[in-house]
């Protein structure tokens, strides 16, 4: 049969604009903004970045379900998300508006996404925050936009057994490592040939994990990545002598043979096998390493090279998107997740320090006395916030990849010099990220 | 009599007109039938690739950004000043043609070596041929993690070099040496995609009429003269199609740079695209990362233009 006859063409056109019609009216089909309301139950979409880390999602379902189960107006829905990634998939769906109504955001992303438009401040009262740890609490221009559960403190993992036989003082958080003891510190231990690399820095890491865990050191020798007095250019700070002091010691421990230009693919896992003898990591490895060594470890501050030890502050915090259409739902859910009880629950389970000082009375590991008390006074003691400001996104990935070129050998003038001057740029041209 | 005459001339146009209008209007109803089936394609096309990028092409001009509460404005050429003053550009320039002209003969070649000896009549080049296309079918996420994993200072491929060296060498550090981290990425890269040109170059091959091969037996041609005078000859569209298609893959590298080395000890990896991702979704500047396109886009017309002229048919 002929397939040019009039009649079968205009059925093939129409045929083919049907299948086009669709398509499309399928995928134009939008969803309201991370709420739907159903015979009277509204359904709230939370999203965590903890997809894959049973743990820590274990904990927020159960908040999640708890909090269903205690009135029946509002059910939220939990979402996870892989952390890697996470932060690329809020700002598509940002982009895509299609973003839930409750989110939880790595605490220094705060400021840039509450001056991007991403969320809205909370509406809660005065008092809901009092007792809350104030590296934990995201406040931008005076307007609370977050608040975590946990912080994490930084701090060096060594065994007593092996800093006594290397005749290495034990430092204590009012009495920590001088900048040159340190240094003759890694020396001995390296020279005793024990270990390949006795130091493990955490070098094999991307993305977030390069400023968290150099920033502080690059502050405690006087640097930093942005000049906090108003935010609006990173130089003299980020590529001053102090921070290029920082760049030769960062690199000089490759150089001296003490840690690996790129470390293992897990820290925890090298020092808990005997491959290192001193860990620069988060108290998240606490539980690994005290299950493996129990008594013979010991968390030490950071060196204090010049300008006091410094450790990261702020973790991943709980905000509502100003897209919400479910305002009330959202504030009634973040209100009920802020009791004491789920913040001992993040501690307990997870080893993490508790945001509120009710809470870590309830913990038995960060009582006063408890194993874990250390990680609270380093918290205290030594925390600095990363920049707060909306600029700090840009800085983030600059330094990490500043770092990363340090690492393998470039000449750290340079290397600071540009970044600075990129980061300069960058706050320019988006006009001081003025809000 | 001037009636009569009229009737017989036009009984004839007419006669002649319908002869010459039923071979028009079939050709001209077939080639709407083919508008019609090439439309659902075409329409895809356009909305998902020429449509975004003429939209990209349009943003290389504002000071766009991923993430903004203000708006974007016109800044003329000033993303494309700060682009030629960049250094990383350059290096990212530098490297992608540094991959590109290494991989592109290499590939082409282990291709065309690869395909003439499977096409040999010998049994098990089924089993050859498979093995070689493996590589081609394995996502190339999977495939950079495996060969970091390799390229380790203690992974398989220094252990390897240890043993057959008898322990005289081990290795180095591939991927965190400057100099050795591009041709690591180039040889896995090669590694990978041998298959898919081979597989091309195989179907090439197999177009040659056997009889110039007989003919050239009858001649007495050896192994080289046989390959010169008549393979290479007839394999003149498959070249031309592989060249393109090489050169287009190799000038977009970014995948393995990605999962492996990020931009590489001090910008020894990095390449076009890989900056043009870092500086689009990472450090959300749009209207940078649109004008790096613009210029790739630029640059890979050049390229196959080049190609194109060159590889011409000269009739």
């Amino acid at each position: 049969m002929n397939p040019t006859t009039p009649r079968r063409i205009a059925a093939m056109g129409l045929a083919i604009a049907a299948a086009l019609g669709l398509t499309t009216a399928c995928s134009s089909g939008s969803e309201p903004s991370g709420a739907s309301t159903a015979g009277g139950v509204t359904t709230l979409k939370l999203w965590t970045h903890n997809g894959g880390n049973a743990a820590e999602l274990g904990l927020d379902k159960k908040m999640v379900a708890d909090f269903n189960a205690s009135q029946s107006k509002y059910k939220v829905e939990v979402q996870s998300f892989p952390q890697a990634s996470y932060n690329d998939a809020v700002t598509a769906a940002a982009s895509a508006k299609k973003l839930p109504c409750i989110m939880d955001i790595d605490g220094p992303n705060v400021p840039n996404w509450a001056w991007a438009g991403y969320l809205q401040p909370l509406d809660l009262s005065a008092n809901t925050f009092v007792n809350q740890l104030p590296s934990t609490l995201g406040k931008v221009d005076n307007k609370v936009y977050s608040f975590g559960h946990y912080d994490v403190a930084m701090n060096m993992t060594a065994r007593k057994s092996v800093l006594v036989a290397n005749g290495i003082r034990i430092p204590t958080v009012d009495k920590p490592w001088t900048g040159a003891e340190f240094d003759a510190a890694m020396t001995k231990i390296k020279a005793s040939g024990k270990f390949a690399y006795p130091l493990d820095l955490g070098t094999a890491g991307t993305g977030e994990w390069l400023p968290y865990a150099y920033s502080p050191i690059l502050q405690s020798f006087g640097g930093d990545l942005v000049n906090r007095t108003n935010y609006t250019t990173a130089r003299g700070v980020l590529n001053g002598p102090d921070a290029l002091k920082w760049a030769t010691w960062f690199r000089g421990t490759v150089t001296k043979g003490w840690a690996q230009q790129k470390s293992g693919a897990d820290s925890t896992a090298d020092f808990v096998n005997g491959k290192t003898a001193v860990m620069w990591t988060g108290s998240w490895a606490a539980d690994a390493v005290t299950k493996k060594f129990g008594d013979d470890v010991v968390f030490a501050p950071p060196p204090d090279f010049g300008h006091g030890p410094k450790i990261g502050g702020a973790s991943w915090q709980w905000g509502m998107t100003a897209t919400c259409s479910a305002k009330d739902g959202a504030l009634a859910y973040l209100k009920f997740s802020a009791q004491p009880k789920y913040y001992a629950d993040f501690a307990t389970t997870l080893g993490l320090i508790p945001a509120n000082t009710d809470a870590a009375k309830l913990v038995p590991n960060f009582a006063p006395g408890g194993k874990y008390e250390i990680f609270l006074k380093l918290a205290q003691k030594f925390a600095e916030v990363r920049p707060v400001t909306p600029a700090y996104p840009f800085i983030s990935t600059t330094f990490a990849k500043a770092a990363q070129d340090i690492l393998a050998g470039g000449d750290p003038q340079k290397i600071l010099d540009k970044a600075a001057a990129d980061i300069d740029n960058n706050i320019k041209s988006n006009g001081n990220y003025k809000f | 009599m001037t009636t009569t005459t009229p009737v017989a001339p036009n009984a004839q146009l007419t006669v002649s007109v319908s002869k010459s209008a039923r071979p028009s209007h079939a050709r001209g109803r077939e080639a709407l039938v083919g508008a019609l089936m090439a439309s659902p394609a075409l329409f895809l096309l356009v909305v998902f690739f020429l449509v975004p990028a003429l939209l990209a092409f349009g943003l290389a001009f504002t000071n766009a950004r991923l993430i903004s509460p203000r708006p974007a404005h016109l800044v003329g050429l000033e993303n494309f000043r700060t682009l030629f003053a960049d250094s990383l550009f350059w290096a990212s320039l530098r490297n992608t043609l540094y991959f590109a002209v290494v991989v592109v003969p290499a590939q082409a070649g282990l291709a065309l070596v690869l395909a003439l000896l499977v096409n040999a009549k010998v049994r098990g080049t089924n089993f050859f041929r498979t093995i070689y296309f493996i590589p081609v079918v394995t996502s190339m996420v999977v495939i950079s993690l495996l060969w970091r994993f390799i390229y380790q200072p203690d992974g398989l491929l220094n252990h390897l070099i240890s043993a057959f060296t008898l322990g005289h060498w081990h290795g180095t550090d591939w991927l965190n040496n400057p100099s050795t981290a591009m041709p690591a990425i180039m040889f896995m890269s090669i590694w990978q995609a041998v298959g898919f040109h081979m597989i091309i170059w195989l179907s090439g091959l197999q177009t040659i009429p056997g009889d110039l091969y007989e003919a050239a037996a009858l001649d007495g041609c050896t192994g080289w003269q046989r390959f010169r005078y008549v393979t290479w000859p007839g394999l003149l569209a498959t070249r031309t199609f592989i060249l393109v298609t090489i050169t287009i893959a190799a000038l977009s590298l970014f995948t393995q740079i990605s999962v492996m080395t990020q931009g590489g000890p001090l910008d020894h990896t990095t390449t076009v695209i890989f900056m043009a991702v870092r500086t689009g979704y990472e450090q959300q500047s749009t209207g940078y990362a649109s004008a790096i396109s613009l210029v790739f886009f630029l640059l890979v017309l050049t390229v196959s233009g080049i190609q194109r002229f060159v590889t011409r048919e000269k009739v």
